[in-house]
């Protein structure tokens, strides 16, 4: 199991070709309040950096785009009652969608745990 | 993010902000804070204690009293009648009966004292200027909000005397040596004070109110969705040049005297458009479920559309989307069901009274 992560501030959790897509911790401070997480539905297939979700604080709505290709498996059901999780458990219970990726090759431009870290201390 | 903007202007409380762990976004060209501990949690704690507000990004500019004519017609208040230490809300007007911007004016011993909106404040001194104004804008003065039920019995501990003010009601008391202006206003829809206070003593007299376990510092975030909850429109959003004060629901800003008598831009196009009834009204609409519908987005009674949301959100206080839009006249009226699109989706939606969340604002003086 490896999590990669984006310069947009998502992770990807992969275990064989299922991969766990959320919003990372720094991304949810930024956000604020998640009164709303719009997921997308089983069955919808989501291209490499194509809208794929889109997650409302008080404030504002932000989209989420889909870090990889594939074909939703999964929405996080209990974000419907509970959109906060998203705040309270980033990069845990508070994950979007899971995804059957199409095509494993585009992880290899992702960044590990470590090269997030240090790219947040870029901004 | 624009939290290390340098081309943002600090206002007088810029250090305490950062102090306090504020996220700092650019509005109205200045740095302000947007949210401390998180947008809810301020709201929530603004609406059942007391929450002191940063607004010294509006201008506050005073006039000699003897302007008051003048002022009349740029505006359809009656100034020349308000009292001393009376707080009247208007309507800056363009020609064609468009609001250039909303603000207060309270007439003092010795000049009147208007606040205006900061992203509008340099076109609306140019205006008054324009108008043979004599504008003494008073940069030099913080202004700080202090909202919520418990706002009185603080402010009271602090400065004696403010508890005895009315609503909409303000005088001058001081502090620490310090002259304040303090008036029993606000927009949030709680009862609470507006407090202008000479800048160089803002930040002792922000941090004499925080010292108060009953208060905690509240960003603009939470300002928004106090506001809206309350009713209450904001300016650049739900009013601007191309909506009229009888379309925004505000003609109780058109005071009797001037009604008559005219003498204020646009009169005749207003009176008739009152007399007529608008083409368009700015109404509150109680959204279902739970997807915030925001500015922008096209309000629908059926296929057609009738209307444009100009504030929406979530609101803290009733755990539901709540919006403010303008709708054509025929679906104006409380109860009408419309459709509001959201990224495709038609969400129900209901034409609701406002407040949307009961004001608590107290009439007389006293604890």
């Amino acid at each position: 199991m490896t999590t990669y992560f984006t310069k947009e501030h998502e992770w990807l959790r992969v275990e064989g070709d299922i991969a766990t897509v959320g919003i990372t911790d720094y991304a949810q401070a930024q956000l604020g309040d998640v009164v709303f997480a719009d997921v997308p539905e089983a069955g919808r297939t989501v291209s490499k950096g194509g809208e794929a979700a889109v997650v409302e604080s008080v404030k504002a709505a932000s989209d989420v785009y889909s870090p990889a290709s594939g074909e939703v498996v999964e929405a996080n059901a209990a974000l419907a009652d509970e959109p906060a999780l998203v705040n309270t458990d980033p990069q845990g219970s508070g994950w979007f969608f899971k995804l059957k990726l199409s095509d494993v090759s585009e992880l290899d431009g992702l960044m590990d745990e470590a090269a997030y870290t240090a790219f947040l201390a870029t901004l | 993010m624009a939290d290390s903007d340098q081309s943002m202007l600090p206002l007088p409380l810029d250090v305490l902000h950062r102090r306090l762990g504020a996220r700092m976004v650019s509005f109205a060209g200045y740095a302000m804070p947007i949210q401390y501990e998180g947008i809810i949690a301020e709201h929530l704690w603004t609406r059942s204690s007391a929450g002191l507000f940063d607004v010294s990004h509006m201008g506050q500019i005073l006039l000699p009293p003897d302007q008051a004519p003048l002022l009349e017609t740029l505006l359809p208040g009656d100034i020349i009648g308000l009292g001393e230490g009376v707080l009247r809300y208007s309507l800056l007007l363009n020609d064609s009966g468009g609001i250039r911007d909303d603000l207060m004016v309270t007439r003092r011993a010795n000049d009147l004292y208007l606040v205006v909106n900061g992203a509008v404040k340099a076109a609306d001194m140019a205006v008054m200027r324009e108008a043979g104004l004599a504008v003494d804008y008073r940069e030099d003065w913080a202004l700080l909000a202090l909202q919520g039920p418990q706002a009185v019995a603080v402010l009271e501990a602090l400065v004696p005397g403010v508890a005895a003010l009315r609503f909409m009601r303000s005088a001058g008391f001081s502090w620490a040596g310090h002259d304040l202006w303090v008036s029993r206003s606000g927009y949030t829809g709680e009862d609470g004070y507006e407090i202008s206070v000479p800048a160089d003593a803002a930040e002792a007299f922000a941090e004499a109110l925080l010292a108060d376990a009953r208060v905690k510092p509240i960003g603009l975030g939470a300002r928004d969705s106090l506001r809206l909850e309350a009713g209450l429109p904001l300016y650049g959003h739900d009013l601007d040049q191309t909506t009229t004060p009888i379309q925004a629901g505000l003609a109780y800003a058109i005071s009797k005297r001037r009604k008559a008598e005219g003498g204020y831009p646009a009169a005749e196009a207003l009176m008739a458009e009152l007399l007529d009834g608008p083409v368009q009204r700015r109404v509150g609409l109680a959204v279902e479920g739970k997807l915030p519908a925001r500015e922008g987005a096209t309000v629908f009674a059926g296929a057609l559309p009738v209307g444009t949301v100009t504030s929406g959100g979530f609101a803290p206080s009733l755990q539901a989307p709540i919006a403010m839009a303008y709708v054509a006249a025929a679906h104006s009226a409380d109860g009408s069901p419309l459709e509001i699109e959201v990224r495709g989706k038609r969400l129900a939606a209901k034409v609701v009274p406002m407040p949307f969340k009961a004001k608590n604002y107290v009439r007389e003086g006293g604890i």
